[in-house]
């Protein structure tokens, strides 16, 4: 079995540009297409773009259940003007997987770029209650276990073993709010000691509120394309060297959820260990959820760990993978990062995940 | 540049309203165990999985693939999730083609499917949204007006739809796991049945069924483990445009001739009509044969419906082009897997593997999809000769 890695010598994907929105706790009266329009546009005008048909491939990331419709995601279309037609598909899965299949696209030669964009407006619903809904629908939907207690119960695990204390927990809590302060996009950002955050009441045991993202509404936007492409625009970009992504068992007894083997795998087949990395983007939507990604990546104290804040700071729905990618491009093209990971996850208690590793050009 | 890649597995379920007798997952289960099977491989030879299906509103499951991870053998893998409204049956097929198209993998597993019994479509697509109209409608209410004002321009005679119907329910009477057996029908029966949507009569619409489509997709130095031969992919395309625009085409969409230009341009098609030996084309409803016909480029547009009324399409008057030879989307409708079911119809048919309704010697086939309100295009070329 081989990841993407194995393809790098043929046909190297350039990530030219990115944008995220300001992660916000209520969109209000905007609607999914006018979260995700000022998105496209900034990443067009990055690359001096001026429309869908201007790029080979789209490929979008949302879930109609955020929205409460079904086919939610055609709205989306009307985002981008899409006359005439134009080459396009979408997955129901974080937009990290929708840049996964625009590689695969522009790898096999049918596109030389690729527009992806996630988007989700959570706040209208209870987020935790609606993804209870992903949960074996005959055994385990009808007990509507919503997705915070779930990893709760991890994290438990995760304290008995003796493999984190509390105050491990919220050291990460500390650095993501303290790194937010530099992030315009985060919803949380601030100055917090790891004694302060320990004075925190539980929420759901152990976990207190500030060990769980918040529900954020907002959209990113990525463009991808080949290095001679992208050489042509004449635009800054850096390599998408590997990018892998694994399941695992859906059935959380016969899995050890105090590790992530799925994510060590697809880390594997990524690359990630081929070089040092300076800077990783984690998407750990629970504090505890982090210690496991940065130790199933092998990460060490040369990496940065969410610089951004990471979506401890603010977490867009279907667009937070996405968006990991992005940070962790943008650090490498400011200079501030020559290699770094991204990670993406989907599913209760971090049962799918996705690895990306990114190089200065 | 693109690899080389073909089907060498194909699996479906037994299509009915209700297959009461499996969960969703032991329903996808046992088309894939049939598309491995087909394909001589198991669970363990297969690299990565696709799946794909209509709105998770539908049996109200959220991201269905972490759920059925484990009834596919997908744990350890990768595993993709396509959702791009009706056409998604044919786009999830080329997605899993992508993955091996790419060099990324050798054997890709792909599967798509609808478990209408335990959904309730109509609820789900017509839950109230904020600053929109509400709206309760279905696919046959949305269509309906479009497919008036194609019979308003062709001056096509009234009794086309009646004649598509009959035509793909005797060319399902042929096919086991077609849900609509009919093997009696009549003209007559479909005119005197229920005015749905006018035109539309409920022989007219396609049925609500269960069931689910799998296909294995390998590489070209992989295709030997089945007993048949390989489904070489000679061309796969995907177009999409707004619902609604100022000038809009609806009849005669866009997207889909673009998408089917691109297509024949990858395969070698000048003539669809003289050049392809059959097609699995999505009609949910009759009177889309006609058409698509016009839309696809097998006739002059105006003309499509004198190819169905000549019997150029029907398997049982020995028709040049045979379109939908299982029965189509009016005898087994699973609605995410209906576009699959056309792709993997379309492989059977160049690998000999088609049963009562194989058409003799067929080489070259086409398989189609579309979805939303005839915006999303999905295709894909099949052969049995290698590029």
């Amino acid at each position: 079995m081989s990841g993407l890695k194995a393809m790098s010598a043929q046909r190297d994907i350039a990530i030219v540009a990115f944008h995220q929105s300001d992660c916000q706790a209520s969109a209000g009266a905007t609607n999914e297409v006018e979260l995700i329009m000022p998105e496209i546009r900034a990443v067009m005008d990055q690359v001096g773009l001026h429309n869908a048909q201007d790029v080979d491939f789209v490929c979008s990331g949302s879930c109609d259940y955020l929205q409460g419709a079904a086919f939610a995601f055609v709205a989306g279309v009307d985002a981008l003007g899409a006359v005439p037609p134009i080459r396009e598909s979408h997955v129901e899965m974080d937009a990290a997987w929708a840049l996964y299949e625009s590689v695969l696209k522009i790898r096999m030669g049918h596109a030389d770029s690729a527009l992806i964009y996630g988007f989700a407006k959570s706040s209208p619903g209870e987020l935790p209650i609606v993804l209870s809904q992903q949960l074996d629908p005959y055994y385990l939907a009808p007990l509507w276990v919503d997705t915070v207690s779930l990893a709760a119960m991890q994290a438990r695990l995760m304290l008995d073993a003796g493999k984190i204390t509390e105050a491990d927990m919220a050291a990460v809590v500390s650095r993501s709010r303290r790194n937010a302060m530099n992030n315009p996009h985060a919803q949380l950002a601030g100055d917090l000691s790891v004694e302060a955050l320990l004075q925190e009441a539980p929420f759901v045991s152990p976990l207190r509120r500030h060990d769980c993202s918040p529900v954020s509404d907002g959209a990113s936007a990525m463009i991808i394309a080949t290095v001679e492409q992208a050489e042509a625009w004449g635009k800054p970009y850096a390599i998408l060297r590997g990018i892998d992504h694994r399941i695992e068992s859906h059935n959380l007894c016969t899995r050890d959820l105090t590790d992530s083997p799925s994510t060590r795998r697809a880390a594997e087949a990524a690359g990630v260990a081929d070089g040092a990395i300076d800077v990783a983007e984690l998407y750990a939507p629970f504090s505890h959820q982090e210690i496991i990604l940065s130790r199933a990546l092998g990460l060490g104290e040369g990496t940065r760990v969410n610089p951004s804040g990471g979506v401890l700071a603010g977490n867009l729905m279907m667009a937070s993978g996405l968006s990991r990618v992005g940070e962790v491009f943008q650090r490498i093209v400011s200079g501030e990062a020559r290699r770094g990971v991204a990670h993406a996850t989907s599913g209760p208690c971090l049962q799918h995940n996705l690895v990306a590793v990114v190089e200065a050009a | 540049m693109a690899q080389l890649a073909a089907v060498i597995g194909t699996g479906q379920t037994r299509y009915k309203t209700k297959r009461g007798d499996v969960s969703i997952a032991g329903l996808l289960r046992e088309a894939a165990v049939n598309a491995l099977e087909d394909a001589g491989l198991g669970f363990e030879d297969i690299d990565a999985v696709v799946i794909g299906k209509a709105p998770d509103m539908f049996e109200g499951v959220v991201m269905p693939e972490c759920y059925l991870a484990d009834a596919l053998g997908a744990n350890g893998k990768p595993m993709l999730r396509v959702h791009t409204a009706g056409s998604v049956g044919g786009s999830t097929a080329l997605v899993a083609a992508s993955h091996v198209q790419s060099g990324t993998f050798k054997r890709v597993l792909t599967v798509t499917y609808e478990k209408q019994s335990e959904s309730n479509a109509m609820w789900a697509l017509s839950t109230p949204q904020p600053f929109a109209v509400h709206l309760n409608a279905g696919a046959g209410g949305y269509f309906a007006p479009i497919i008036r004002e194609y019979m308003r321009r062709s001056k096509a005679p009234w009794d086309v739809g009646i004649k598509v119907a009959v035509k793909d329910r005797l060319h399902g009477a042929r096919n086991p796991l077609a849900h609509l057996h009919k093997p009696d029908i009549t003209m007559k029966e479909v005119e005197e049945s229920m005015m749905l949507w006018d035109p539309l009569r409920l022989l007219e619409a396609c049925p609500s069924s269960d069931g689910a489509c799998a296909m294995v997709i390998a590489a070209e130095d992989a295709v030997d483990s089945s007993a048949k031969p390989p489904a070489w992919i000679r061309g796969g395309a995907m177009r999409s445009e707004p619902t609604m625009y100022a000038g809009r085409e609806e009849v005669n969409p866009r997207a889909g001739r673009d998408c089917a230009a691109d297509v024949y341009a990858q395969a070698g098609i000048r003539d669809p009509r003289r050049d392809l030996d059959v097609a699995e084309i999505y009609v949910p409803f009759s009177w889309y044969e006609p058409m698509w016909l016009e839309n696809l480029g097998f006739a002059e547009e105006g003309q499509g419906w004198r190819l169905t009324m000549e019997g150029a399409t029907s398997l049982d008057e020995g028709g040049d082009i045979p379109w939908n030879p299982s029965g189509g989307v009016l005898s087994s409708n699973p609605i995410g897997a209906s576009g699959m079911i056309r792709f993997a119809e379309a492989a059977r048919q160049v690998r000999g593997d088609a049963g009562a309704h194989q058409v003799e010697g067929a080489k070259l086939a086409m398989g189609h999809a579309y979805g939303g309100g005839a915006q999303f295009f999905s295709m894909w070329i099949v052969g049995a000769d290698k590029p």
